[in-house]
Formats: C-alpha cells, structure tokens, sequence
C-alpha cells in the first residue's frame, strides 16, 4: 500500500503530500482534506510478508486509543482506515517544536527544566485523567508548542483502562523505548500510571544533565539494572543545580512506585513553586546509594520482587489536589472552623491528597511616607502566618501541604486561575454568612468560583440558627463534590 | 446493523423486558438470545412466549442447558436449580416445551458463531473459564465473532497478534473497537441472574458495521423480580440471589 501513496494520489478523500518521516514502523506523510481547519498528517504503517506484527499492532491500539481522547495534550483525530484493506490513521499536524531536537544533547539550566517539565507533567496528568498511560515517554514524543504547553504524541504503546490491551501479551516487545521505561514495564506491567512519571523522572533527568539515570542500555539485564541500581545524583553530574530539582528528579526515578509521585499532578505543582519542595535526602546526596545495599537490592529484585505485585491502574483523580481558599484579612470570622473541619475530613478520604492553602489579599495600599514596598512584603509576610496558623490543626505533613498568598484585586478571577494551573480536583471555600453586608466581595468570590470552576467546589456553609430549632448541621448546608458520593 | 445479545434470561420477565426495551432505543435491530431462557426463575411461560416471538420475527435462539433439562434430565444441577427446572417443566405449556426442545446448540452465520457455552462440544456445557478454554471455543468456532454466554459474567477475549488470547474485562458503556482483522469470544453477561454483586441486568450490543461491541448493565426493578420468585414458591436463595445479584 505505501508505494501507492505518491504525492498527489488520493486516499478516501485525503490528498497525499510529502512524506516527512519514514522509519521501522511506518511513513508518516502530510496529508490535505478540503474539510480540515488544521494540518493533517497520515501515519502508515508497514503492513506484509516479512513485516514485523509490531508496526501493525502499535498502529491498531494506536487507531484505538486516540479516537477516545481529547484536550490539548494531544493530537486531534480526524480518520481511521480499514485496518484489513487499507490501514491509516490522520490526525493534526501539531505545529510546534520536538523536545529532542529542541533538547539536542545539551543541558539546561533548572529553570527551564522545571518550565518544560511541568509542561510535559500537565500532559501526561491530561491524559491519565482520561483512563490511559503513555507507555512510551520520551523527548521524541513530546511537541513543545510555541504558547509553553507540550503536547504528547504516539499513542501506539498506550494502555487505556476502558479498553482491551492488545500489546499485553506480547512480552516480546511491549516494554517501550529501554533508557525511559519504568522497572514495572521492564517486568511486563502495563496497568500502572505511575510508570509515566518514572520516564517523566528520564526526561528531566537527561534535561537537567545531558545524561541518560540508566545509560542506553541493550540488553535485557541491562535494562533490570533499574529494578536495583540507582542514577548517579544528578547534582554530582550538574554541579551547582537545586536541590529541589534534584529532590524532584530522584522522587520520579524511585524503582517502587509507591515512593515515586503519585500524581502527574503533583510533579506539575513542584516544578512551578519549587520554594514549597520539601527537601529530603534525595535532594543534597552526592552519590548512589552503597555497595552493599544496592547488592541487597539486587538480591531482592531477584528474590520476591516487591515492585512487581501486579496492581490496578491508579486514576489521577484518586490523588487529587485539593484548594482551600482562606481569607485571612478576617481571621476571626466564624466561618473559619467550619471551613477547616471541611477541608479536614476531605484529606481524610486518602493520604495522598495534598493541600493548597491560597489567601488572596487586596494590595497594600500606599501610604505616603510609608515605604511601599517594606509594609508590601510585610504585609504578605503576616498573611503566610496567619495561613499557617490556620492550617496547623489539620496536622498535614510539609510535602503534603503548600501555602501561597496572593495580592489581587479580584480574588474569584484569582481563585479560578490558580486552581486551573495548578490542576486542582476540589476547591474548597466559605459560602457567604449572615453578616455579609461587612463581607461584601466575599459573596461574589462563591458565587463566581462555583460557576466558574473546572472542577468540583465544596461550599461551605456555617450553621445558621433558626428561631424554634436547633442549629442546622453544616454539613447539611454544604456541597459535597459528587466524585466522593456523600 | 446492530445485533442485541442476550443470555441466560433465567425466566426473569421484568430483567428481560427492560434489557429489550434498551437494545430497542438503542437502535438494535436483530436480536440474539443465547440459551437459559428458563432456570432459577418464575416467569418461565413469559420469557418463552417473547423470546418464541422474536425467533418468529427473525431473531437467533440458541438452547442452553437449562433448556436442555425441560425435557432431559440434567444429574448435575443442584437442588434448588433442579427444583426451579421441576417447576418450570409442569408451568410450561406444550408449545412452550416443543419450542425450547426444537433449539439448535450453535448458530453460525457469515463471520458469526452463536452458542451457549463453547462452540468446542456445545453439548458438554462448558464453561469458558480461562484463556484456554476461550481459545478452544473460538477455534472451533471458525468464526470473527463468539458470542456466549453460561458463565454470567461480562468478558471479551481477543486472539493477540502472537495467536495467544487476550482476556478484557469490560467496561459498561463503553464501544469497544473489535475490528475483523483478528477474532474475539464475547461472553455477553447474564440478563436475568447477575453473580457479580451487580443485580443490575447484564448484556451487550454488536455494531457489524462499526465493528464495536458495547457492554451493558441496566438497573430494572429486582425486587420485583425477588418477589416473584417467592411467590412462586421456589427455594428462597433463588429470590436472594437475584434480589443481591450473586
């Protein structure tokens, strides 16, 4: 079939252009339809006597998958050929930039490691939420898009939990690219999304060093190297890098994947405020771990393998991000414990959720004579204290727990904002009390979050009484989010 | 085309009028019932007179074990199924009797094979329990599509690209891509006696043109149902089972 698809022939409508890409697999040429908004391209694969089934069965569960996801973070689908007559699959050209070339071997600084990795983690938690894992990260399958956002690309090693793995059988080849591949893909598991971040923790690895954590290796010893063995600390390769890049980084690349992130979420959120990292010895260790206890591990990954325990494919939004927004300009209004007994028992659903207290406070205003800017930070400064304050009976673990405060005049607008970038799954917040009339922008901020949200809210009511009855429960008054079935 | 899948109806009226009455607004056009239409239940007449109306317009019926014992005793059926089979066999009319006896065991039609437990010895009744059983049952198929039922519970087994079987459990709702290329055993799930804990009632739907399968539970009134069951006098855990779904 490829040698048909000349420049200028036709294929169920689709006029055929350029070839801009040929390898093992497949040719993927450029394609024209009158119909599209956007640039095409037809991905072919090599299908025949003395092709491998590899190409072809990428292709169907590639064919399989991406009908079914959307967003930006991937490509859009357009087209399926019959996989028996005529098999091609055409999507959107994504305009932008391969993280591979853009990389070129090179390093960059912490800055642009964490600006390009949050990109790349905002992708893959994208796509997680939709049922699949990647499978098959790598810089290549990464379009960088001239807006900062990354888009993944090449969903032929994917597993989507809705629908048949049809590579799941076939050990032979269904491990993905070697250097990048989690220890469980190494031990034929497929179902595990934090396998995406374990290849998240390669790639930014590779960008903060110019190095491979596992070489390129070519055998199958070498590639179960990981299941014992770990990276040399990027800061002995990188002198002078973060240690919260390095905290991040060594986090990813954790061989159990109970010790790694559990959310895609989660890398996003470090990598953007990575003054709330909290360091652990991962972040300043110079070198790997002793003689003896990777020997010891080694012994274990022989032995009875704890990373091996087949599990269920985690949903993203079972270690979700959790916002309270809390208005510390009136610490004693009586909202406040109602609000924090909210947020208490949410965090109680999971130990992996995690917690971002956001105060949004108006900008200090300036007075003459004053010193702007002093009585500004001060200003921020007494907030983050009164937030911590705030938030110190709940008894969070620091890397569980992140506290930001915002000068704005518009907290709604804020509010929505930061909760979108920072893929937050529930806000958390006060509805408006009884004496609001002294509260007058606080109303709209419920109001305006609630309608405005890209996700769940949580609006919490304090008890009002009533003349002749008891004092209503708060919890009867509050929106519980529907995804925990209260 | 899309072809309504539906087995092990187990004499539950109110579980199979809600799955016709889906499949119907959901665009099925032929229909497929693959075998127990009696067994366990009490609405054993009803269930007969549909189905014997759907096969008179043109549906595929294929004859399940529980079929089988009307009119030939079955030794490995436990008590309370023996005694829903008595039951059943002195609540049935002639026509009824005639009707289920006259059942072919597997139905073959251009790339589709229909049979109530594996195409590989239909008479045997086994179950198809594991990989391998899956793949002796597709073998003997010779067919794309098996559709079974039997076992009660939903599972879609796919011959992989090595010609070793793949096992999917299905998601409800959800049209899963099942091109022509390779072949797939379908057990469809049971209309009537769910085991899973799910007492919604379980079946599926193929798309011959799309080349999709979906998989169904839909919730009807199993008290209702449970109800039935004791009134008719029938053992106790018949009625439990359906009203729990185990």
């Amino acid at each position: 079939m490829l040698e048909k698809l000349t420049p200028g022939t036709e294929l169920d409508g689709f006029v055929i252009g350029e070839r801009i890409h040929s390898g093992a697999q497949g040719v993927i040429i450029g394609v024209a339809s009158p119909d599209a908004e956007y640039a095409l391209i037809m991905k072919v694969p090599r299908v025949g006597q003395g092709e491998s089934s590899e190409s072809l069965l990428s292709f169907e569960t590639e064919a399989m998958i991406l009908p079914a996801l959307s967003g930006p973070h991937v490509p859009r689908f357009v087209a399926v050929g019959d996989l028996a007559r005529t098999p091609y699959l055409v999507t959107e050209w994504v305009e932008g930039e391969s993280l591979e070339y853009w990389l070129d071997g090179g390093r960059l600084p912490a800055v642009e490691v964490a600006r390009v990795g949050a990109a790349i983690a905002d992708a893959l938690h994208s796509v997680h939420l939709q049922h699949t894992i990647h499978l098959d990260l790598k810089p290549e399958n990464v379009i960088l898009k001239r807006d900062g956002t990354a888009v993944l690309i090449d969903f032929g090693l994917a597993h989507h939990a809705h629908y048949p793995d049809l590579l799941a059988e076939e050990e032979r080849f269904a491990a993905g690219s070697a250097p990048y591949i989690s220890p469980e893909q190494v031990l034929d598991d497929r179902s595990d999304s934090r396998s995406d971040i374990f290849s998240l923790g390669v790639v930014l690895y590779e960008m903060a060093t110019g190095e491979m954590p596992f070489g390129m290796p070519e055998t199958m010893k070498g590639m179960r190297d990981r299941l014992w063995r770990d990276p040399v600390p990027p800061r002995s390769i990188a002198k002078g890098m973060a240690p919260w890049l390095q905290e991040i980084i060594l986090r990813c690349l954790e061989t159990r994947a109970d010790d790694r992130y559990q959310s895609a979420a989660y890398v996003a959120f470090d990598l953007r405020n990575p003054e709330q990292v909290v360091l652990t010895e991962r972040a300043t260790k110079l070198e790997s771990a002793s003689l003896f206890e990777q020997v010891r591990r080694w012994w274990n990954s022989h032995d009875h393998l704890p990373i091996t325990r087949r599990r269920p494919l985690v949903p993203a939004t079972e270690a979700p991000m959790v916002m309270v927004a809390v208005d510390t300009s009136h610490p004693n209004d009586q909202r406040h414990p109602a609000l924090q007994r909210a947020t208490s028992r949410i965090l109680s659903l999971s130990g992996e959720f995690r917690l971002i207290c956001v105060s949004v406070i108006r900008a200090a205003p300036l007075v003459e004579g004053s010193g702007g800017t002093a009585t500004a930070s001060g200003l921020h400064l007494e907030h983050l204290v009164r937030l911590r304050h705030w938030v110190e009976p709940l008894g969070l673990p620091a890397q569980r727990l992140s506290l930001h405060v915002i000068e704005s005049a518009n907290p709604a607008d804020t509010l929505l904002e930061f909760a979108r970038r920072n893929n937050v799954n529930i806000i958390v917040l006060g509805a408006p009390g009884p004496k609001e009339h002294t509260l007058a922008w606080w109303r709209s901020v419920a109001s305006s979050v609630t309608a405005g949200a890209h996700c769940s809210v949580y609006v919490v009511r304090v008890p009002t009484v009533r003349s002749g009855a008891g004092v209503i429960d708060e919890d009867a008054a509050a929106y519980p989010p529907a995804q925990f079935g209260w | 085309m899309i072809i309504a899948l539906l087995s092990d109806i187990h004499a539950n009226l109110q579980a199979l009028d809600t799955c016709l009455r889906h499949a119907h607004d959901n665009g099925a056009v032929r229909y497929a019932f693959l075998g127990d239409l009696v067994g366990y239940g009490s609405d054993v007449q009803a269930v007969v007179d549909v189905v014997s109306r759907y096969a008179a317009a043109g549906a595929v019926v294929v004859k399940g074990n529980h079929d089988e014992a009307i009119d030939r005793r079955a030794g490995y059926m436990n008590e309370s199924a023996q005694e829903a089979i008595n039951w059943a066999r002195k609540m049935l009319d002639g026509e009824a009797k005639v009707f289920l006896a006259g059942l072919p065991l597997c139905v073959r039609e251009d790339k589709l094979c229909f049979v109530h437990a594996s195409a590989s010895f239909p008479e045997r009744w086994d179950y198809i329990d594991s990989k391998t059983a899956a793949s002796e049952s597709i073998e003997a198929a010779e067919r794309v599509y098996t559709f079974s039922g039997h076992v009660h519970d939903q599972m879609l087994y796919f011959q992989t690209g090595m010609d070793k079987i793949g096992a999917f459990k299905p998601v409800p709702g959800t049209a899963i891509p099942v091109g022509s290329h390779r072949r797939w055993l379908a057990l469809v799930g049971s209309v009537g006696q769910p085991r899973d804990g799910n007492p919604a009632a379980a079946y599926a739907m193929f798309d011959t043109t799309r080349e999709q399968i979906t998989f169904y539970r839909i919730p009807y009134n199993h008290h209702a149902a449970a109800l039935n069951i004791r009134e008719a006098g029938l053992s106790e855990m018949l009625a439990y089972r359906v009203q729990k779904g185990i």
